[in-house]
């Protein structure tokens, strides 16, 4: 696919250059799921639970942490492309 | 000044990852491949570090019952990593980890907000070197904690073995126990710092650049307005991402020495 799309374009600098862009897009997708899911749940959380809030708090940012790690690496992948 | 803004507007470029490598200052010390100099990263890793210690020195040069102004700031600063990330991860422990886990938290903040300081606008955290060596130290210590205390084997169980699983999975587990947990947690401690300010730095300039681009267009230079209150908006949001960056770092930190040092189950 790449190698057709290579021979009818002549240009790979050009494909590397869309491929950064998809990179960054598809890898956006999954973690900004996870966090809507995360940061939904947690406020629903602190809202029906008020006296653990920080704790809630917390953990949420740990887990902010490790889903947006997962974008963070598309964006370093791009840069590799 | 002028001249300056002129330079700008007559070659407007995309900004790319060259933006990130300067040149160095004075004479380079080689090693093989390596080349040793003091350059403008280097140097914005001095003056975070200065900043850090002038913080710390100024706000407890003469401490007193009732604080004044800046040792109110360095205590709630202070505070604030005892209390929210010291004590919900390692309890009792929390005393013997809290300089390192300051530490972390006060230096990659004053390390990040550089990349938001008028006139200088970049951050030595947007090179890996700087993240690594921060996880580097991160690793080495939650491992070493872990090994003192359930001795080398023990931890070695306590980390690849999770208990409660059947046997057959444990060829399954192992494996991928030693890679999340060895492996991969200094690389997603770095990456994540890096990752946040190499795309802070791309927003900051794609806008600011951009509102200078569209001013010079034709009729593009009705969205400038546009572009300038994002870069504006951008500018408060690399704030809160400094303090959130090392927030997670440090706690993340504690997260792992809390793990490491957990009794079994």
């Amino acid at each position: 696919m790449l190698a057709l799309l290579a021979q009818l374009t002549g240009d790979l600098e050009g494909l590397a250059t869309i491929g950064r862009g998809l990179v960054i897009g598809l890898a956006a997708i999954g973690p900004g799921i996870g966090l809507g899911v995360l940061i939904g749940k947690s406020v629903e959380a602190m809202a029906r639970q008020p006296e653990y809030a920080g704790q809630v708090r917390a953990t949420m940012f740990i887990g902010i942490g490790l889903i947006e790690a997962l974008a963070l690496f598309g964006i370093a992948f791009s840069f590799i492309i | 000044m002028i001249a300056a803004v002129a330079a700008v507007l007559a070659q407007f470029h995309p900004p790319t990852t060259k933006d990130f490598v300067w040149d160095c200052w004075g004479p380079s010390l080689n090693l093989g491949s390596l080349s040793f100099c003091m350059n403008f990263t280097n140097f914005l890793v001095l003056l975070g570090f200065v900043s850090f210690i002038a913080f710390f020195y100024f706000g407890l040069r003469k401490p007193s019952v009732v604080p004044g102004k800046m040792q109110s700031l360095t205590e709630s600063g202070i505070q604030f990593v005892r209390e929210n990330i010291a004590i919900p991860m390692l309890g009792p422990d929390s005393a013997r980890f809290m300089p390192l886990l300051a530490t972390l938290f006060f230096a990659i903040f004053f390390w990040n907000i550089f990349e938001v300081v008028p006139g200088v606008n970049f951050s030595s955290n947007s090179r890996i070197a700087f993240p690594l060596v921060m996880a580097v130290v991160a690793w080495v210590t939650y491992n070493v904690m872990g090994v003192k205390k359930h001795g080398f084997l023990g931890y070695v169980k306590h980390v690849l073995v999770p208990p409660g699983a059947p046997a057959v999975l444990y060829v399954l587990l192992v494996p991928i126990e030693f890679i999340t947990q060895i492996i991969i947690r200094p690389i997603t401690l770095s990456v994540r710092l890096w990752a946040n300010f190499v795309a802070g730095h791309f927003l900051l300039a794609v806008f600011f650049l951009g509102t200078i681009a569209m001013l010079q267009g034709g009729f593009e230079a009705i969205f400038a307005p546009f572009s300038f209150a994002m870069a504006i908006v951008l500018v408060g949001f690399e704030i809160f991402v400094s303090g959130l960056q090392a927030f997670i770092f440090a706690i993340l930190t504690a997260s792992y020495i809390g793990g490491a040092m957990a009794e079994e189950h």
